[in-house]
Parts: C-alpha cells; sequence; structure tokens
C-alpha cells in the first residue's frame, strides 16, 4: 500500500474513533459506536500490514503478537466480574504505558524504520517527542500498577505519606526534565534514554501511593488521560496522523472525565493529586474524645418492609458499599416487588459513587435495572421532597447534609444527594463508622431517618421476604 | 550645463540604481534555497501540531456530549483505541531494521493488542447490558 493510501485509511480509521466516540452519547446508539471502533483498529492494522518494506518474518512476528495478546485479551475481558472493572482498566492503562515505552525504544534503535534518522544520528526534534512519549509512557505505566494493586486490594489503599514527599516528587520532575535535555543534546545517547525511563517508572509509582484508595476514580480517569497524551507523543515521534488524533482524543477525554470527578468532591484536582485526604480527619476521628453517644433510630427489616409497603415513591441511592456486597441483585428484586405493589422506584447516582466514573450505572444495569429509571444528581435532586422512601445502601459521605451547612467539614461543598428531604430515610449500614473522608454523617442523626444495621445483602434480602409476605 | 550636469547625475543614479538590483536579485536567489529548507523543516511539525490541536477539540466536544452512565464504557472504548500505538510496533517489528528494535516491537505489539481486544470486548459486555428492558 502506497504512503497515500495508507494515509487515507489511517484519516478513515480516525473519523471511525470519533464517531465510536460519539456513539455513547445514548445507550441506543452506543453498541454501533463501539462496532465503529473495531473496524476503525482494524483498518488501522491491516493498513499498517500493508506497508511497502514488510518483511515476512517481520509479518509473522507481528501476528504471533496480535494472536497471543489478542486471546489474552478476549478471555480476561469475557471472565472478569463488573465489580472488578475498575482494576481492570487501571491494568490495561498500564500496558499501553509500558507499549509506550517500548515503541520509543524501537524507534530509537531502528529510527530509519519510521524515517527520523539513522541510529546514533536521530533529528533533534524527534528526540524530543520521544522522550516526552517515553516519560509519559513510564509514568503511566508504574501509575497505573500501583492503582491497580490499590483498587484490587494487594495493598492498602490507604495514603501512603512521608517527609518531604512532595519535595522528593518536585526534585525528580526536575531532574526528569534535565535528562531530557542531556539526551537531546547528546543526539540519543542510550544510557540516557533509559535513565530517563528508569526514572519516570520511579516517580509513577511516588506519585499515586500518597492517594487514598477512594480517590482512585480520579487517579484512573487521570491515567486514562496520561495513556492517551503517551500515544500522541509516540505519535509525533513517528510522525502517524492516526497516533495523534487518537492521543488527542483519548487524552481530552481522560481529562474531562477527572474534572467531573474532582466537581463531584468539590476538591481541586491539585488536593487530590497532592494526596492523603481521609488520612488525617480518619485518625483524628478515631484519637478523639468519644463524647455522649447521639441517639439514633434503629429499625428491622420488616419495619423497613412495612413502610415501603405503603410508600408511592422509593428513590434508592446506592454507593460503592452496595457493590461490595453484591446486592444489585437483591436490590432489584425488591424494587421489582415495590412496582407490583404500584410505587414508582428510581435510583440516584452520585457522580463519585463507585470506583470509577459510571461503575455504579454498569452494576445497576448488569442487575437488569432499566436505564430509564436510573438518574444523575441534578436530574434527581428536586424529586427527594416528593418521596416518601430514601434507601440509602452502602453510600455514605455523599448523602451527609453537613456538606451543605457545616463550612468546618472536611466535604463542605461537595454536592450531596438530598435525602434527607424524603419522608423515611432509611440507612442500610455496618455499623456507626464514617465513611471515606472520616467525618460522622449528620443524617443518621435526624428524626426521619431510620438505620437498618446489617449486610447490604442480607437486610435487602430480608426486606425481600417480608414484601413477599 | 546645469542641465547637462543634472543628466549626468541621473544616469550614475540610475546605474547604481541597476547594480543594487542586480545585487538583491542574487542575494535572493542565494536566500530561497535557505528559506524553502526551513520552511520544510517547520512545515511538518506545525502541520501534526495543528492536527493535534483540533483533535483535542473535537475530543472535547464529544466526550462532553457523553452521557454519564456510559462513562466506564467511554474508559473502555478509550482505553482500546489509545492502543493504536500498535501501528508503531507493528512497523517496528514488521520492517525489521534492528533485533533489537524488533524484539521491542513484538513486546509492543503482543501488549497492545491485549488492551485492543479487552478493551473492545469489555466495553461491548458492559454495552450489551444497557439494553432496553420491557
Amino acid at each position: 500500500m502506497g504512503h497515500t493510501l495508507s494515509t487515507l485509511a489511517y484519516l478513515v480509521a480516525s473519523v471511525l474513533f470519533i464517531l465510536a466516540l460519539k456513539g455513547l452519547s445514548h445507550p441506543s446508539t452506543s453498541r454501533r459506536g463501539n462496532i465503529m471502533g473495531m473496524v476503525g483498529m482494524g483498518i488501522a492494522i491491516v493498513a499498517t500490514l500493508a506497508q511497502p518494506g514488510m518483511k515476512v518474518g517481520g509479518i509473522g512476528l507481528i501476528v504471533a503478537g496480535l494472536a497471543i495478546g489478542g486471546g489474552i485479551g478476549a478471555v480476561v475481558a469475557n471472565r472478569i466480574q463488573m465489580t472488578s472493572l475498575p482494576q481492570l482498566v487501571a491494568a490495561f492503562h498500564s500496558l499501553v504505558g509500558l507499549a509506550a515505552v517500548f515503541v520509543a525504544a524501537a524507534a530509537l534503535y531502528a529510527p530509519q524504520s519510521f524515517g527520523i534518522g539513522v541510529p546514533g544520528n536521530i533529528h533533534g526534534q524527534s528526540l524530543v517527542e520521544m522522550s516526552l512519549g517515553l516519560a509519559i509512557g513510564a509514568i503511566t505505566f508504574s501509575g497505573s500498577v500501583i492503582a491497580f494493586a490499590k483498587l484490587d486490594g494487594r495493598m492498602s489503599g490507604a495514603p501512603i505519606l512521608f517527609n518531604g514527599q512532595h519535595y522528593l516528587n518536585a526534585a525528580l520532575g526536575i531532574l526528569l526534565v534535565v535528562l531530557i535535555a542531556a539526551f537531546v543534546w547528546t543526539g540519543g545517547n542510550l544510557a540516557l534514554f533509559w535513565l530517563i525511563a528508569i526514572l519516570a517508572f520511579g516517580l509513577g509509582f511516588l506519585l499515586i501511593i500518597p492517594i487514598g484508595g477512594a480517590d482512585m476514580p480520579v487517579v484512573v480517569s487521570m491515567l486514562n488521560s496520561y495513556s492517551g497524551w503517551a500515544a500522541a507523543g509516540i505519535g509525533f515521534t513517528i510522525g502517524n496522523l492516526l497516533l495523534i488524533v487518537t492521543g488527542a482524543l483519548v487524552g481530552a477525554s481522560g481529562a474531562i472525565l477527572s474534572y467531573i470527578m474532582c466537581k463531584g468532591m468539590n476538591r481541586s484536582i491539585l488536593n487530590v493529586l497532592l494526596g492523603g485526604f481521609g488520612a488525617e480527619a480518619g485518625g483524628g476521628a478515631a484519637a478523639g474524645p468519644a463524647g455522649p453517644a447521639r441517639p439514633v433510630k434503629s429499625g428491622s427489616p420488616e419495619d423497613a418492609a412495612y413502610i415501603m409497603k405503603n410508600a408511592s415513591k422509593v428513590i434508592i441511592v446506592p454507593g460503592y458499599g452496595m457493590a461490595v456486597a453484591q446486592a444489585q441483585q437483591v436490590v432489584r428484586e425488591m424494587a421489582d416487588l415495590l412496582k407490583k405493589e404500584g410505587a414508582t422506584v428510581e435510583y440516584a447516582i452520585h457522580p463519585v459513587a463507585g470506583r470509577m466514573p459510571g461503575h455504579m450505572n454498569v452494576l445497576l444495569a448488569e442487575a437488569n435495572v432499566p436505564y430509564d429509571d436510573v438518574h444523575e444528581l441534578e436530574e434527581i435532586n428536586p424529586e427527594f421532597a416528593e418521596a416518601d422512601v430514601a434507601y440509602v445502601i452502602g453510600a455514605n459521605d455523599v448523602t451527609n447534609p453537613a456538606a451543605k451547612t457545616d463550612k468546618s467539614s472536611a466535604i463542605y461543598g461537595m454536592p450531596i444527594l438530598e435525602v434527607e428531604r424524603a419522608k423515611t430515610v432509611f440507612f442500610v449500614k455496618r455499623g456507626m463508622a464514617s465513611g471515606y473522608a472520616g467525618v460522622e454523617n449528620e443524617l443518621f442523626f435526624r428524626d426521619n431517618t431510620m438505620m437498618l444495621f446489617g449486610d447490604a445483602k442480607k437486610v435487602t434480602q430480608q426486606i425481600v421476604q417480608a414484601l413477599q409476605k | 550645463m546645469h542641465a547637462e550636469e543634472l543628466a549626468i547625475r541621473a544616469q550614475a543614479m540610475a546605474e547604481r540604481a541597476l547594480s543594487l538590483a542586480m545585487e538583491a536579485r542574487a542575494a535572493a536567489s542565494e536566500a530561497m534555497p535557505m528559506v524553502e529548507q526551513g520552511a520544510a523543516a517547520a512545515e511538518p511539525f506545525l502541520l501534526l501540531l495543528t492536527i493535534f490541536m483540533l483533535a483535542c477539540f473535537v475530543g472535547y466536544h464529544v466526550v462532553w456530549s457523553v452521557t454519564p452512565a456510559l462513562h466506564s464504557p467511554l474508559m473502555g472504548v478509550t482505553n482500546a483505541i489509545s492502543s493504536v500505538i500498535v501501528v508503531g510496533a507493528m512497523l517496528a517489528t514488521g520492517l525489521g531494521e534492528s533485533w533489537l528494535a524488533q524484539a521491542f516491537g513484538f513486546l509492543a505489539v503482543t501488549l497492545a493488542a491485549v488492551n485492543i481486544f479487552g478493551g473492545f470486548l469489555v466495553t461491548r459486555r458492559m454495552l450489551a447490558m444497557f439494553q432496553r428492558k420491557g
């Protein structure tokens, strides 16, 4: 395939990728969008295979790599539990990062393959682009590995903090810039290339360890963005339009998701990245004076079932705790029974519910909850005042009214689901422990709140049994 | 006499102008290749940068139109398409200019392929759940 023809094929692939994203504006067009993405990728791969100068042995290696990697990817994608989606995505991001590092290395050892010079004499501009792609790719890799370990419970989700952490990171960042300058100045010194890689691996690791488990939605979005910028950096290095366009699309997408997540917590991206959130507040609460216990009203699942049976409007507020307890299926059964009793049942999703953007929506969809019943924060908040029952299951901080009134609270200013305006609030919870932010929830002590203590799944099952009687 | 003097001075000036013009033309023709060379070096990069910036804007607008309910599938798709980096890996592997580059290329092809298949298939699984239920 000639140069013009392959460029044209890459253009078609770029357009198909844009349409794939555009399809996600509605569930009904999303499946077609995903297929367009696959077709685009297929076109890109075929156009590349048909480039002049491809050797038979090389093509054999490519096909082997595609088969091995594709097989692993397909098996993992089909076996993964939807609750583990966030760690899967983090793992995938790490692979993109590592692939970017390897492609940068390939471009360094065989620059003639990409028309950017000969070994030992690579164009200065290409070296700048190469080292940027390399550094971003390496940071994406090690950062994603830490995010994966935290999400998968292989390491504690607690922030890891030490003295002078931020100074160390800043110093390493400056050192990275110096090394890149030296790499370009020496015309592509091999040792400097690998030094940059090692330093960037370390930096990615250090940047993510201070960030707490529940801030991972922001981290995963941000690493999504980085993987895009890494692809774009490699695209500039090898002068490939498709990589540049796709990298920009992915980079923009991850950046927007990070922004939405931060806004959902009313925190700046800098505040999240500097990390340590929840560590101090949690420690303080544990060490602080116990004080007189404030009275809370608690009830049995049977009480809850009785009240819900007579309700005409029920809003369910699921949080990550529901996913941990695997309670989504039984929650939907409860909703079905209530609908049979003539109630309208709706679901309210906070932007940061779950461990990645949109995670809770997927979990509800998996439990066969119709997506028309699931609403975002702005949409549903006015409806709580008309609701007879708000059923909060596995969510905590995102329902705390203190976020609106208490300026001293760690979560002050965070947009919340206004469940307290419902006639009765049921709060399913194991005990009285505070949420991630380490803040006690005002809601527990309200007159219209009834605590249902116990495992989310068991409590809901008991309600279902009581409703069936 | 006066007119004659003027005519001579005018002629002298005309001759000087002519020689300056010739000099300028020579300089211009000398400079021309240099200008072209400079433009040739700057142009591809600027062209790529232009495309990159425009693609950022397209991404910005398209992604804001994605419904929040589908943000997880969005991550799945972006994950898959960012692995288009496989194109660079394939060139390094297929052209085989150095065995080391070929080895790195092969590793990158394999890693990117995990992502491409994994990303698109897990997204397909997610989206299949978002069917309209009766």
